[in-house]
């Protein structure tokens, strides 16, 4: 029933369900999976309510990589997504099935006596549309801090540090009790991911963060995350090919709550091995 | 068959017919506030002075004053804030941030809707069995403050919720987002974001009571007091004292309406200049919450 499943192990084509752990990936210089595992999405289902999106999704997230989300709209992207911050325990009747093993620790996040919370200080999120605190710029990027006790002078000092990772601070520097919503929305962006930033995630979800933006900053972005992958796992939902071609090592292909294939961007794009992926990338729907 | 002109013509003149119906109806309600202002001004503006505000009630006109009715206005008032508030707000973060959708709280939110319309006497009612009666709270400031703040509670309840729907839920989000726990985000984010919309509501809802008079006549407050209720501070230890909330009282709209039912013409002018005080304190109350709402709404636009 997984045959749909391609994983990027190209080596044993025969074993469609082998964990794509290995480094016995094809190119020759440094494959993108050498890296080891962060998280690892095992027979993954998620129903809201009676209404299944997700279906038996398998697949490994590695370390330091940016892993794309492709597919036409509604294939389930953002709701894959929050599944890894347990976003949808927010709201009543959603159920969740199998397992996010979430490493060095393995611990599985979307298990009932795993707590969201927990798992929300690891994994951060920067969503759709910009949506900054409407407070001032410093006490928008402080806010996760203070949740975990960073007080005074270190307060002062990550803010500043957060900001000029999100390549904000020579923006902002003399601005920091304006409010938010006096940046732009690109900046607001910016600002947003600089929350995300501020407290070391060890993960960071993106949910198409470039949409409600225009192609200068959308660049600015692009350049953030190829930035943020040598410190933290990025997964980045988009609707944009040639976004997903730019900025990630992987993609992942979905249609219909299935991941239809998972591979390197390069061979995906040039070489994909599912003919409805095919048809996807070369425009021929969604 | 009309042309298009004639029936566009049609269209403007019931247009025009609606902004006058409009203009006229804006201008009946300003005028008849004018017009009360105006008479309670011409009758009461003269009796308005220092000594009016610090003189007891007394049986010769001219030296009558309003000072325990104010007084007993304020007491009422801050037991009616400092009880109604907490509670309202509370109840309304609980129904909007925690409470699941079910039956239970399809009732609960009913109920609310239907309390705010209970006729304000029917408060005065229950009141008088439950809190002199039953609790034995004497026709005292904190039956009077508590009846008071049941009265108003759905008021501040619904304007709590209103204030916290207003919020995007994307501010929700990127809150739990960062590991904020469900008090985390209510503290730090939506209580104060919904400030304005909460204090706008709730004085309304204090100007409201400020003018409610069936209730606390029916829990039996006093129409002629010739004294103060106990200073809530002591020169000597303990320093301060709660006696207050047991003492009798009398309130403004209790004062006017005493003068009102004398035979004496003087009286009446009396109670006109209670009224001006009254009206001046209400409309002051509102122009604060306009104020307020306008201030909040430019700094925070969603
Ligand atoms: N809260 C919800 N309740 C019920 N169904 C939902 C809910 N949210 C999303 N869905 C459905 O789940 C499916 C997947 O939605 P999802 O938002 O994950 O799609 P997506 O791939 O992110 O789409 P898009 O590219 O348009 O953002 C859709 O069919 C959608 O209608
Ligand atoms: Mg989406």
């Amino acid at each position: 029933m997984n045959s749909h499943l391609n994983q990027p192990n190209a080596l044993s084509p025969v074993e469609p369900l082998t964990l794509p752990r290995v480094s016995s990936t094809v190119s020759a210089e440094a494959p993108p999976s050498a890296n080891p595992p962060k998280a690892e999405v095992r027979a993954l289902n998620f129903f809201y309510g009676p209404k299944q999106v997700l279906k038996n999704i398998n697949v490994t997230f590695f370390q330091h990589r940016v892993t794309a989300l492709i597919g036409p709209s509604g294939c389930g992207k953002t709701t894959l997504l929050r599944c890894f911050n347990r976003m949808h325990d927010l709201y009543p009747g959603n159920r969740y099935e199998g397992q996010i093993m979430l490493h060095p620790d393995g611990v599985n996040i979307i298990h009932p006596q795993t707590d969201p919370v927990e798992m929300r200080m690891r994994i951060g999120m920067v969503f759709q549309k910009p949506n900054p605190y409407p407070k001032s710029i410093f006490e928008n990027v402080a806010f996760g801090l203070r949740l975990r006790g960073v007080r005074g002078s270190e307060l002062q000092g990550r803010v500043e540090q957060a900001l000029r990772n999100a390549a904000l601070w020579d923006e902002t520097a003399d601005r920091q009790r304006d409010l938010a919503f006096s940046l732009s929305g690109g900046q607001q962006q910016r600002l947003c991911i600089a929350r995300a930033l501020a407290t070391d995630p060890e993960m960071i979800l993106f949910d198409e963060p470039t949409s409600a933006l225009d192609p200068v900053a959308t660049a600015k972005i692009e350049d953030l995350i190829a930035e943020l992958k040598h410190r933290v796992t990025i997964l980045i939902v988009t609707h944009n090919m040639q976004q997903a071609a730019r900025v990630s090592d992987f993609t992942g292909f979905m249609f219909l709550g299935d991941l239809v294939e998972f591979d390197q961007t390069q061979r995906l794009f040039t070489n994909p091995s599912q003919k409805l992926t095919n048809d996807y990338i070369t425009g021929r729907f969604g | 068959m009309t042309s298009l002109t004639t029936i566009i013509r049609r269209s403007r003149l019931r247009d025009q017919m609606f902004i006058i119906v409009g203009v006229l109806a804006t201008l009946l309600g300003m005028i008849t506030l004018l017009a009360l202002l105006l008479d309670l001004s011409r009758d009461g503006f003269g009796r308005l002075h220092w000594g009016f505000l610090t003189s007891f009630p007394s049986r010769h006109p001219e030296k009558a004053g309003i000072l325990s009715a104010w007084v007993g206005t304020l007491c009422v008032m801050v037991v009616t804030a400092s009880t109604a508030v907490p509670l309202g707000v509370a109840a309304g973060i609980y129904l909007e941030e925690y409470a699941r959708r079910s039956w239970f709280t399809e009732i609960i939110e009913i109920n609310i809707a239907n309390l705010a319309g209970v006729p304000s006497i029917i408060y005065g009612l229950m009141a008088l069995g439950l809190f002199v009666y039953q609790f034995n709270l004497g026709h005292s400031i904190q039956t009077a403050g508590l009846t008071l703040a049941i009265l108003i509670l759905p008021i501040i309840i619904v304007a709590t919720r209103e204030a916290l729907r207003a919020i995007p839920q994307e501010i929700r989000e990127a809150a739990y987002a960062q590991g904020a726990t469900r008090w985390q985000t209510v503290w730090f984010h939506l209580l104060p974001y919904s400030m304005g919309g909460i204090a706008t509501g709730v004085i309304i809802a204090l100007s409201r009571a400020i003018g409610e008079t069936a209730p606390l006549i029916t829990i039996g407050a006093l129409t002629y007091i010739a004294f103060l209720p106990p200073s809530p501070v002591h020169p000597e230890s303990p320093y301060n004292s709660m006696s207050w909330l047991r003492s009798e009282f009398t309130v403004l709209p209790i004062q006017m309406f005493n003068w009102v039912s004398r035979p004496q013409k003087e009286f009446h002018l009396n109670a006109a200049a209670t009224g001006l005080v009254l009206l001046v304190v209400t409309l002051s109350l509102n122009a604060v919450a306009i104020v307020l709402r306008y201030r909040i709404r430019r700094r925070i636009k969603w």
